[in-house]
């Protein structure tokens, strides 16, 4: 298993991840490494197995229909204020669409 | 003033009961010591000096100080989860079991270091530098709950608070020489944990004795309607029925846990652990878990690809390290803010899941592995049927030195090799001190049914007493 370094830019990509030209390639070496090592899987027939998501055994937990919490003002203040832009009580982006 | 390093949480009630010193004098003492042997330690991320106590608090753990790893949220004080993405920010509310432990009247003295999101077996991949070992300053102590495990052996805590994903309380409780507990998926809230794997994580607790572990579980216990995976049902008192004797309980021990990789003076330990449980009068029973040796694969590639998908909320937009005032378009944003914000193995992880998840990979990797954990969980539930708990190593070898495993990642995540079974499956489980290799401690782990954490800390409990 050998991940090219294309493959290496197209998933950081995905991964929204800023990489420099050498961290793509030790990328490429490390994670093909581990890869291998995962194929160790394939030694295991598992045609007729149910896959596990989780194990609580728990399904479809809903909250009873309702109006939640009361509006915490101070609280939504409070995390508004962690945006490293802001205007307002709002959180700013750049945009998306080119001007 | 009794020496504080060795206070149980059930000594520190006695001792406030008989007016042996008040909580503040307590809570200055901890100050006093963590001040003192921190800067070499590196155990705690931030301690709060001033934090108020609430006198009128009539909680059981009323002036009770402990540690909070730093990926579980106390509301107004920084939570950087060990990475620079965060090194600003500061928690909005606070956890469950954050809630629940000021409510019983329990004192914070301030959070401890971690591998970066908890990625991580040594606590090396913390932004903010490696925590040490208080048994040998050259060495790791475990990860990614580090901080906590190393705070509470130096005695700089009462106890402390966990994450463990695929081992990192009972890995490092192991390397430190402390009891770590981690408890049944679904039974600690993890509301205000910081999520990396969701269908792995759980909080547990890192404390001196068993006796401690069952007390803090007591408290954090229970269904919370923020955690839809918490389940319903009444929550029993873990020190109940603690001391009661062994005696005709089975116990098993999967071959497949004493093969290749075990360190032999380790295998020597924790054998001489089961002739001790023998003597107590248990049962002891060869068993089998024959899918073991692909656990580990499976872990390593459910976990990253959870991670992957819970990390992509660290945008540089919402909160936390950015560089939005560089750039001038969104991508830049997100390529520039966590190609620079996250760390090495936290940008590793997150490239693994996301290929195991891209199109085309998915049933290869993901599926194949979801299928392999429903294996693992069927060999635990097969076991369970002919024995009442399960024991083994909780790490192939006792600590090893800063900077022995940095260089290789797949070796760092082979150390996982014991734990990261009983995360897939979900089951409970604990790390128990039964001995010492050249002085560093070797760790006994205790596996047992889903939610039936009464009967791994009763066995806990009787191993350490007698």
């Amino acid at each position: 298993m050998s991940l090219s370094k294309m493959e290496i830019e197209h998933i950081a990509k995905l991964a929204r991840l800023g990489l420099s030209e050498k961290e793509k390639e030790k990328l490429s070496q490390e994670l093909s490494g581990i890869l291998d090592y995962m194929k160790k899987l394939n030694e295991i027939d598992t045609k007729n197995v149910e896959p596990t998501a989780q194990v609580s055994g728990l399904l479809n937990i809903f909250r009873s229909d309702g109006s939640p919490q009361k509006i915490d003002v101070e609280r939504i203040k409070k995390i508004i204020s962690q945006a490293p832009e802001r205007e307002d009580n709002f959180v700013k982006t750049k945009p998306i669409l080119g001007r | 003033m009794t020496d504080i390093k060795k206070l149980t949480i059930k000594d520190t009630i006695k001792a406030f009961k008989e007016k042996e010193f008040s909580s503040e004098e307590l809570r200055r003492e901890f100050l006093k010591s963590i001040k003192k042997e921190n800067k070499e330690l590196n155990a705690y991320l931030s301690v709060f000096e001033k934090e108020a106590l609430n006198e009128k608090n009539d909680g059981v753990f009323s002036g009770v100080p402990c540690a909070v790893k730093d990926n579980i949220l106390i509301e107004d004080t920084i939570c950087t989860a060990g990475s620079k993405i965060l090194g600003n920010y500061v928690s909005t509310y606070d956890a469950t079991v954050i809630k629940k432990l000021r409510e019983a009247g329990a004192v914070f003295l301030g959070k401890t270091n971690l591998d970066e999101f908890a990625m991580g077996s040594s606590t090396e991949n913390s932004a903010f530098g490696p925590t040490k070992n208080p048994h040998d300053l050259t060495r790791v102590p475990g990860g990614s709950s580090g901080g906590s495990a190393a705070a509470v052996a130096a005695g700089l805590a009462v106890f402390a608070l966990g994450s463990d994903t695929g081992g990192s309380i009972r890995f490092p409780a192991s390397f430190c020489g402390v009891v770590g507990l981690k408890p049944t998926y679904g039974r600690v809230s993890r509301r205000g944990l910081m999520a990396m794997a969701s269908s792995l994580d759980q909080i547990g607790t890192l404390t001196k004795n068993v006796y401690d572990a069952a007390l803090v579980l007591n408290i954090i216990a229970g269904r919370d309607e923020f955690d839809s995976t918490t389940v319903m049902g009444k929550v029993p008192d873990y020190t109940d029925g603690i001391d009661k004797s062994i005696k005709g309980l089975k116990i098993g021990v999967p071959k497949e846990y004493f093969g290749e990789g075990l360190d032999d003076e380790v295998k020597n330990s924790i054998n001489k652990a089961i002739s001790k449980l023998q003597n107590l009068g248990a049962e002891i029973i060869d068993i089998s878990l024959p899918h073991s040796e692909y656990a580990l694969a499976a872990y390593y590639i459910i976990m990253p690809c959870e991670a992957s998908a819970n990390l992509a909320r660290y945008d540089g937009i919402k909160y936390g390290f950015s560089e939005a005032g560089k750039v001038n378009n969104l991508l830049d944003v997100y390529l520039g803010s966590r190609g620079n914000g996250f760390g090495e193995e936290a940008r590793r992880r997150i490239m693994l899941g996301t290929y195991a998840l891209s199109a085309g990979y998915y049933d290869a990797y993901y599926r194949k592995a979801q299928q392999i954990r429903t294996l693992v969980k069927n060999d635990f539930d097969e076991a369970f049927k002919k024995v009442d708990v399960i024991i083994g190593p909780t790490a192939p070898t006792v600590a090893f030195k800063l900077g022995e495993k940095t260089a290789d990642p797949l070796e760092m995540y082979l150390s996982d090799i014991y734990t990261v079974a009983i995360n897939l499956a979900g089951v409970p489980a604990i790390s128990i001190p039964c001995g010492f290799i050249n002085k560093l401690p070797v760790g006994l782990q205790i596996i047992g049914r889903h939610f039936d954490e009464a009967t791994i800390l009763r066995v806990g409990h009787n191993f350490e007493n007698n």
